[in-house]
């Protein structure tokens, strides 16, 4: 039976070629089953950028949209409210942002947004997810009593400023996130989607 | 041309597997969902006159546009008329108050007009090529016709318009798509297109239609152009792989 | 040393054979396992069988992943894998095909043994046993056609669980309880999930372990019928038996080339294959309201579905039927004959065999069909012809005559 002599080179060439080719057509094969696992074009659908009219949006009031089953608040502030908002710095866990994934570039600035007046935050606060309330009014409250105007998280007392960065003091450890969004004109807001995006 | 060979090779072997018990003879409908501008064509023909009562609940706008070389604006500006999102399924047009996904539909037709997804997949692109092009004016009926395709449809010729008016031939001969006894009709009153433009409607209103059922039609023929490639060399390297092993064997 | 076992291996290989036997278990099962080198086309079709329920296995899971078995959205979770989910359609088309080349495979595979008497002494068990999986089988495929609740899938359903409907006293309650229901329904679906996607999976892979542990007990069997066993060398090894391993994996992962070749061209360029792997009316939801023009079953099924409506009684049909199913579990006994494979039998086997061939394709070709009075007769006949087939085989593998079995297999270099 090995009457001839077994060219081993020649099996060990063509037995890796089998293998590599096969390894090969085994990696294509898997994409489809991982990509599966991608959003479906329905979670996509769902989860796709939402479009905010604010022509009606009034100092002090705010908007409540949801974006990705998330609750986002949309706020007003006038000149008066974000002139108070470099004199908290001190009482700031994160007065500058410095937490990169709390928001976007572009709102790495001490207002927290793409134009100064329009405040956007996911309204969710970044303690354990309970909705923030919005008081704006500048006047002593019983969690502060130097209280210039923000948010207050009722469940355990987290409090966050004009522009939801979180004060010392709070159980909350981060700012309120910054979706991302940006402006079609001057009173439509498209919040989930960058500028420039497709 | 292979690809269209098969499926009456098959045929030969699997008999009336193929049709799905159409009793009536069809045209043939011509229609080429490969062809960009046709499906274009068919969407607009079907947004403007299907889509008020015809729901196409499977069917995103955005993969419509994608698949079609639409963009977003093209999309929701001229075949969009219900207010949907760019990424929502398509539903038909009429307010709900009207009802045509509810009672409403069943109330003006007898019948809640169908969601027409997958009509294609179920009755064939020729049936309803064939359905489009087989409208006559029938006083008998409540909608005022009839069609010799689907006898007693409840839906009136929307397309009468481009079609014209035309009554069936009383003896079934030679039919026009090539099948014999394929319904044959007499244009009474001209429409806004000419026979040879009309046909053409209806090809591109069939062709959308099959796309519709199944959008994944587009690409799979490519990937399995190059699945086969690979499996080709992947055989023969295990060919050789297998010839030289058993070199031992006697 | 406690208790560990004596290896010569070293190393991880070493450590785990110490502790289990993964060496012995690879010599016995592939790396010396002798079969028989004469192998031919016949005999890729057992290895595909594993090809195949593998890719049903993995597709499967991944279709499990998006559909929903309910009755409101069990047909648009299908639509939605189908559209919206990346690749969902070739997940889809790849478990739809799979389902059909399943039997495909499994057909040529059980006319290899019916060929070369593969049945036969000391092979009987693994026919049993191979007999036990075409009916799990055969559960699995009806069960998994109902999921995507289209209206073949419901009055499908509907026919063939009616069908328990014909035997006396206990049928009406008996239908009533394996659909949960009193149409095939929302709980119909939800329990026929359960069993396709977890109990039978499960059932079939220990019938496939089973088979082959039971075939590798006694040895292949191969086209002449000759026992490998007999002639051996001075080392015990079969004279005609080479390694499975590494000559039959190579062979065997050559001949999964070509499948897959045929595989994916169906997948890719004619997924419905002409409407006989995902029928017409599948692609309308299920309306209880509305029966359809042709009700008739997949087309693997329709060989058994034309024996059934070629008898006019239901209950007699029934039981014809399941007859047929289980008759071929009878097949070791019944055959007769001295020789196990066709080259070394007479004329009269081989004129059976050839016939029973026709008939039983005959009778697939005519539960496709929607039944005329000729057509009744017909598939009376072939019905007929089918269970003469086994009924008489004692008697003409008997009385057939021979030819000389040689003491060595034959190859054709």
């Amino acid at each position: 039976m090995a009457a001839e002599s077994v060219n081993h080179g020649r099996r060990r060439f063509l037995t890796a070629s089998t293998v590599v080719v096969g390894g090969i057509g085994g990696v294509f094969a898997a994409v489809p089953f991982f990509s599966a696992w991608k959003p479906s074009a329905r979670a996509v659908a769902a989860g796709a950028p939402v479009t905010v009219d604010i022509g009606k949006l009034k100092v002090g009031e705010q908007l409540l949209v949801a974006w990705r089953k998330k609750p986002v608040f949309i706020v007003r502030r006038s000149e008066e409210m974000l002139a108070t908002l470099p004199g908290e710095n001190a009482r700031l866990k994160d007065p500058d942002s410095q937490v990169e994934d709390q928001q976007p570039a572009f709102a790495q600035n001490v207002h927290r947004s793409l134009r100064p007046d329009i405040l956007v935050l996911v309204g969710s606060c970044t303690h354990l997810g309970c909705s923030p309330k919005l008081n704006a009014e500048v006047r002593p409250e019983p969690w502060d009593s130097e209280w210039k105007g923000g948010y207050y998280c009722p469940c355990h007392n987290s409090r966050f400023d004009l522009a939801g960065r979180v004060y010392d003091g709070s159980p909350a450890p981060t700012n309120l996130v910054v979706p991302p969004y940006r402006f079609v004109d001057d009173h439509t807001v498209v919040v989930g989607e960058m500028e420039g995006a497709a | 041309m292979i690809k269209r060979l098969l499926p009456y090779l098959f045929a030969l072997v699997s008999g009336s597997a193929i049709a799905a018990a159409p009793a009536v003879p069809l045209m043939e409908s011509g229609a080429n969902i490969f062809d960009k501008a046709s499906l274009q064509r068919g969407a607009a023909l079907y947004f403007n006159y299907c889509g008020a009562c015809h729901s196409l609940q499977y069917m995103r706008y955005n993969r419509m546009a994608r698949d079609l070389g639409l963009s977003e604006q093209q999309v929701m500006d001229n075949l969009n008329f219900t207010g949907a999102k760019f990424g929502d399924t398509i539903h038909a047009a009429m307010p709900a108050g009207i009802g045509i996904d509810q009672v409403g539909g069943e109330d003006w037709f007898g019948k809640a007009p169908p969601d027409l997804s997958l009509t294609a997949r179920v009755r064939g692109t020729d049936w309803i090529f064939s359905y489009l092009m087989s409208f006559y004016p029938d006083p008998n009926r409540p909608s005022g016709w009839n069609n010799t395709v689907f006898k007693d449809a409840s839906m009136p010729n929307v397309l009468w318009d481009r079609q014209g008016i035309q009554m069936p031939r009383a003896a079934a001969g030679e039919g026009e798509g090539g099948h014999a006894g394929a319904p044959q009709f007499d244009l009474v009153k001209p429409g806004s297109r000419t026979p040879d433009q009309f046909r053409q409607d209806a090809r591109d209103i069939s062709a959308f239609l099959e796309y519709v059922g199944e959008p994944a039609a587009l690409e799979r023929r490519a990937y399995g152009i190059w699945v086969l490639l690979y499996l080709l060399l992947f055989t023969g390297v295990a060919w050789l792989l297998k010839q030289e092993y058993w070199k031992d064997v006697h | 040393m406690a208790g560990e076992r004596t290896t010569t291996e070293t190393g991880v290989l070493g450590w785990i054979d110490q502790r289990f036997p993964v060496v012995d278990f690879w010599n016995k099962h592939a790396g010396r396992y002798w079969t028989p080198k004469n192998f031919n086309f016949w005999y890729y079709f057992g290895v595909l069988s594993g090809v195949v329920l593998v890719n049903q296995l993995v597709t499967g899971i991944w279709l499990t992943m998006h559909y929903k078995p309910s009755a409101a959205e069990a047909f648009s979770s299908v639509e939605y894998i189908m559209r919206d989910v990346e690749w969902g359609w070739l997940i889809r088309y790849m478990h739809s095909t799979g389902a059909s080349f399943f039997f495909i495979v499994v057909y040529l595979h059980m006319w290899r043994a019916l060929l070369y008497g593969s049945y036969q002494k000391p092979r009987e068990l693994v026919w049993i046993i191979g007999m036990l999986i075409f009916l799990v089988l055969m559960a699995e495929a009806f069960m998994g056609y109902v999921l995507p609740w289209g209206q073949m899938s419901f009055w499908g359903a509907q026919v063939i669980v009616s069908l328990f409907g014909a035997i006396p006293v206990i049928g009406t309650g008996l239908v009533e309880w394996i659909q949960g229901d009193y149409l095939p329904s929302d709980a119909t679906i939800n329990r026929f999930f359960a069993l396709h996607v977890v109990a039978l999976p499960l059932v079939l892979l220990g019938l496939v372990v089973l088979h082959i542990g039971a075939l590798h007990e006694v040895g292949s069997n191969n086209p002449d019928g000759v026992d490998i066993k007999k002639k051996k060398d001075a080392n015990g090894k079969p004279l005609d038996g080479i390694a499975f391993h590494p000559y039959f994996t190579v062979k065997d992962t050559f001949g999964t080339g070509v499948f897959l070749m045929l595989f994916a061209f169906v997948i890719f360029f004619e997924p419905t294959f002409g409407h006989l792997f995902l029928e017409y009316d599948n692609f309308a939801p299920a309306d209880p309201l509305v029966t359809p023009e042709h009700i008739k079953p997949v087309w693997y099924f329709t060989p058994y579905y034309a024996m059934l409506r070629a008898i006019p009684d239901k209950l007699l049909g029934v039981m014809v039927m399941g007859a047929a199913v289980l008759i071929p579990f009878l097949l070791p006994w019944l055959d007769r004959s001295p020789v196990r494979s066709i080259r070394y039998r007479g004329p009269i086997t081989k004129l059976a065999l050839a016939i029973f061939a026709v008939a039983f394709v005959i009778l697939g070709y005519l539960g496709l069909q929607s039944g005329s009075e000729l057509q009744k007769l017909v598939a009376q006949i072939c019905t007929a012809i089918y269970f003469l087939f086994f009924l008489l085989m004692p008697v003409y593998t008997k009385i057939d005559s021979v030819k000389p079995v040689p003491d060595r297999v034959t190859m054709h270099d």
